[in-house]
């Protein structure tokens, strides 16, 4: 006779491993924002912000232009770092690590979070280059058969590999704008972030190249946590899982994006969502 | 609410999908008064009215469901801008089936042919009837308002209907059994009776997406429920 209990050694540990599932799903946070605060000069850019982002989850940053939420994007990867007289405060933890830590080294901070620009800005190189270029500096690969296999993986995950396989020797320049995005899509996650910032990344682009990044954001949030700013409401409301919305600096509010879109719990946030700001 | 757009057409349009709601609910009112009346009185023309006027409703709810799809292409509302608009598809809906279960209670009075006697029975009617156009009215003026709580008051009451219909229904069985004769008259009323409590229904249906409209979120309480009618018996008399 079968014991099927032979088949479950242990009971407890099937339950333990279908709840860490589920703890997966509901994303724990992968980043940790306290009290940020950004000023430009002086004047304050980000007025002490605090934000939980969870892991593999899409979160967008919605707010009319100068509300601070590209700022706080550019936070998460310390791109605030370069503009001249720029200065953030505050704790920002990426899996409870400070990112300011002064032995963090920001050039590994950039690998694991990467960025994608409004407008693509692939290298004046190769589609080939513009992809095996970063885990080239940061050896990622062992030989070079290792880096075409990164770079093929990479643009399979862009969703590009079957526009560019036959011409990886093309100027990356030489793409229409929509596959230009995939490709700097592709360099980012060639370098097997973890956190993705988007700032704007359809916002130069038609329609139809808007919706193969949107589709591929919704894959890419399997594996990876995505954080991005867009001006299209539309856009955040179909891409995001949570909505955060800033105002003057201010994290008015953030929560599950259906509830933002559907019935957001501050005034400003109603106002800036249903076109009522004069 | 439905004013401050920056977009000043968007305001016009919401505000003329509203007027369109509350002008198709007067004649629903209307179409519900008037059948009941007709019933009452025994008025063949009054019904044929009626049954002419309901085309006026449902033309205005092709009108509004065409004024809303077209919104929501056009504007992409959002939030509160959204419930507006799905809640004026939804009511238009409701409002439409009073409509035609009014025309019904008309119809009915045509194929009595006004031979009947205004009897105890009608009575009962007419009483339903009463207190259903009281809800109606009431919900139309909690849409107009804006107001969760009236129309929450309404939703509430709903039962009182349901045993309003379930008491009548036992008296108009007893009359049948009494009288073979009186099972026409008793028939129809009975239909009649029953298309007056699902007015009611559809009323309570509008004080629910009052409700989500304002608040934001569905109703999701149990309402009460009292017709117990598929589940009355009367035994027959020896």
């Amino acid at each position: 006779m079968l014991d099927p209990s032979k088949f479950l050694a242990d009971p407890s540990a099937v339950n333990v491993a279908a709840a860490a599932q589920s703890e997966v799903a509901l994303g724990d946070p992968k980043v940790i924002a306290r009290d940020v605060n950004v000023w430009y000069g002086d004047k304050q850019g980000l007025k002490s912000v605090s934000i939980d982002i969870r892991s593999r989850s899409v979160t967008a940053f919605i707010g009319p232009s100068g509300c601070g939420k590209s700022t706080f994007l550019r936070c998460f990867n310390r791109m605030n770092d370069t503009i001249e007289g720029a200065r953030v405060d505050g704790t920002i933890l990426l899996d409870g690590r400070s990112i300011y830590d002064p032995d963090l080294d920001v050039v590994e901070l950039r690998a694991r979070v990467g960025m994608v620009f409004q407008k693509p800005n692939p290298f004046p190189k190769s589609i080939y280059e513009n992809i095996a270029y970063g885990p080239r500096i940061h050896g990622l690969a062992r030989n070079k058969s290792d880096l075409a296999q990164i770079v093929e993986t990479s643009l399979q995950k862009a969703g590009l590999w079957d526009e560019v396989k036959d011409r990886l020797n093309d100027p990356g320049t030489g793409l229409s704008g929509g596959q230009q995005q995939r490709l700097c899509i592709a360099r980012a996650i060639a370098v097997s972030p973890e956190v993705i910032l988007m700032d704007e990344p359809c916002s130069a682009l038609d329609p139809i190249a808007t919706a193969r990044i949107e589709e591929l954001i919704d894959e890419l949030r399997a594996n990876y946590t995505i954080i991005i700013v867009t001006h299209s409401m539309q856009q955040a409301a179909r891409v995001s899982q949570r909505t955060a919305f800033f105002h003057l600096g201010v994290l008015v509010e953030e929560g599950p994006t259906e509830t933002i879109f559907t019935n957001p719990s501050d005034k400003r946030t109603l106002d800036y969502i249903t076109g009522r700001f004069g | 609410m439905t004013d401050q757009h920056i977009l000043k057409a968007f305001d016009e349009d919401l505000r003329d999908l509203s007027s369109r709601i509350a002008e198709m609910g007067g004649l629903a009112e209307r179409l519900v008064a008037d059948s009941v009346d007709a019933l009452v009185k025994r008025d063949v023309a009054m019904a044929q009215r009626v049954i002419a006027a309901d085309d006026q409703v449902d033309a205005l709810q092709r009108d509004i469901e065409e004024k809303a799809i077209l919104m929501i292409a056009r504007r992409q509302p959002m939030a509160v801008d959204l419930r507006e608009i799905v809640s004026a598809l939804r009511i238009a809906n409701d409002l439409e089936r009073v409509g035609d279960l009014a025309k019904n209670t008309a119809k009915r009075v045509l194929a009595l042919d006004g031979e009947y006697q205004a009897t105890k029975q009608l009575r009962g009617v007419k009483h339903m009837a009463d207190m259903v156009l009281q809800r109606l009215k009431q919900v139309l003026d909690a849409y107009g308002a804006r107001d969760s709580e009236r129309a929450l008051d309404v939703w509430r009451r709903d039962g009182e209907v349901d045993a309003m219909y379930t008491s009548l229904f036992r008296e108009l069985l007893t009359y049948m059994m009494e009288d073979p004769r009186h099972i026409t008259l008793c028939i129809h009323l009975l239909f009649a009776a029953k298309n007056i409590e699902r007015i009611g229904d559809h009323a309570t249906n509008i004080a629910e997406t009052i409700y989500y409209l304002v608040i934001g979120e569905p109703l999701t309480e149990e309402r009460p429920k009292l017709d117990t009618t598929s589940i009355a018996k009367v035994s027959l008399p020896r």
